[in-house]
């Protein structure tokens, strides 16, 4: 353990790295995920074809291609982004496609009433959506979205691939150097707990505040 | 598809608003996809040299190949999850405190730490102290480890989402706690979690391309390869992702199929429906 205790600095550098790159790529994720949410029960058509194929499209492609496909194949037509950015265009936009299935079925879970009560009395669809139903509809999903958190946080690793210096890049890289590996992953796996277990908490804290007693 | 749950039956003139928004929103879609086509016919990326190799059968054997090793690398993994998942669930419903206790810290470890860590923990990490593993068995027990946590937590939910008076009356007429387990319980459980376990199916799937970063000749490593032999990256890769695609989106069908008939044949309480919490474990489950 002297080993962990010596290098530190890595592990601390690595989680920040770690931690950022999982809170911006949310940030992203939460507003790609609502808006597909509201085009897939938009009353459009074209809308709701369009956020379907995208939801089907990126749900069934394993992240590890996203992140190749966008970092060996989308430079062939000059778009180049550093590490970080390319990191949180592809976990923001996988993590969204979830996102936004699971507002979706939040938003279905929202009593009919509401959205007829809502339009009774003259609102419009895109109000509708923003003043009655969404608030209603994401407040039924927090603890899924912080499921999805979580997998977010552990996502975030599949970066090490584009050499993202990240908490396992940065603790592979450290292992390598060393002739013994399991305190280096017995210290990784405890920085990784440091993070997703704290989240599960305070997500189930959001959860039972904003939670509709009915 | 439903009708949409937001709008009723439109009107004439709500009619008439959403005609012109669809000509806007398709117009607009079919602006982004002329420039993104135009883009790629600009870099020279649509020429028929470059996705020419990807109709030669040796290439698409090479890469089909590679499809095979997948199927059976996530095959192999799921099994053992399966076995796995099953004995964590039985053991955090179990009636004594200490074996409950152990499957929990298990569960809750496995689950905590990317499946990356451990990949790269048994294959780089344990030869250092003389455990050498091929890439295939290394890859088959970090998904297995990981996947088997992730599917006893599935397991226990689907086993908590039965009614109690299943137990109770199994119970009553003098079956043990196992004959009730076996006989009563995970034959309805099973049923009702199928389409949450061929979701953690597909998401093992999907992890399986992870064995691309120990150079194991899984479907991405191949697509890659290709991509570098015949410098046509993008259109290898795209075509890797269809493969992808066409794969898991048929067993995230089967998935919905399965849910859709459980859904009429008991009522709204199959897994996935069964209350906020067990939402939140399922779909815990469901995304990596």
């Amino acid at each position: 353990m002297q080993l962990v205790l010596d290098n530190l600095d890595v592990f601390l550098v690595g989680m920040r790295t770690t931690a950022t790159l999982t809170l911006v790529s949310f940030a992203v994720a939460m507003v790609i995920g609502v808006l597909l949410a509201a085009c897939r029960v938009s009353p459009i058509p074209p809308l709701r074809a369009a956020g379907a194929f995208y939801v089907e499209t990126i749900r069934n492609t394993p992240l590890t291609v996203l992140f190749l496909l966008f970092f060996f194949g989308l430079t062939k037509v000059g778009v180049l982004f550093g590490g970080f950015t390319t990191a949180v265009i592809v976990l923001g936009g996988y993590t969204g496609a979830f996102v936004g299935e699971t507002v979706r079925s939040g938003i279905n879970s929202v009593s009919r009433g509401q959205a007829e009560a809502a339009r009774s009395i003259g609102l419009t669809f895109p109000q509708t959506l923003t003043i009655v139903v969404l608030p209603q509809a994401l407040r039924t999903v927090v603890a899924p979205i912080g499921s999805l958190f979580i997998a977010l946080i552990k996502n975030s690793s599949i970066a090490s691939v584009i050499a993202v210096e990240e908490l396992v890049f940065r603790t592979d890289a450290l292992s390598n150097q060393t002739a013994r590996g399991i305190p280096i992953f017995i210290g990784a796996v405890i920085a990784y707990l440091a993070m997703t277990i704290p989240s599960g908490f305070a997500f189930a804290a959001l959860e039972r505040r904003v939670a509709i007693k009915r | 598809m439903t009708a949409p749950v937001l709008a009723d039956a439109l009107g004439p003139r709500a009619r008439r608003r959403v005609r012109i928004a669809s000509f806007v929103a398709a117009g607009v879609l079919v602006v982004v996809v002329y420039v993104a086509f135009r883009r790629l016919s600009d870099k020279g990326q649509l020429e028929w040299a470059k996705w020419e190799p990807l109709t030669q059968w040796s290439v698409l054997k090479f890469l089909l190949l590679g499809l095979g090793v997948t199927v059976k690398t996530a095959a192999a993994g799921m099994a053992i999850a399966l076995v796995l998942g099953a004995g964590l669930a039985l053991m955090r419903l179990s009636r004594t405190a200490p074996v409950r206790w152990f499957a929990t810290a298990w569960v809750e470890l496995f689950r905590g730490f990317p499946l990356l860590l451990l990949i790269f923990f048994i294959f780089f990490a344990l030869p250092k102290y003389g455990v050498t593993m091929t890439p295939f068995r290394a890859l088959v027990l970090g998904l297995a480890l990981y996947n088997g946590a992730m599917l006893g937590e599935i397991f226990r939910a689907g086993i908590l989402s039965l009614d109690r008076g299943q137990s109770e009356a199994a119970y009553a007429i003098g079956l043990t706690y196992w004959q009730a387990m076996f006989l009563v319980i995970v034959p309805q459980a099973a049923r009702r979690m199928l389409p949450a376990i061929i979701s953690q199916m597909v998401t093992l799937l999907k992890d399986t391309s992870l064995g691309f970063i120990i150079a194991y000749e899984e479907l991405l490593r191949r697509g890659r390869e290709t991509g570098e032999f015949f410098a046509n990256p993008l259109q290898t890769l795209v075509f890797v992702a269809l493969v992808y695609i066409a794969v898991n989106f048929t067993l995230s069908r089967i998935a919905q199929t399965l849910e859709a008939r459980q859904r009429r044949r008991y009522g709204a309480s199959s897994v996935a429906h069964a209350g906020a919490e067990d939402l939140a474990v399922v779909s815990a489950a469901v995304e990596v």
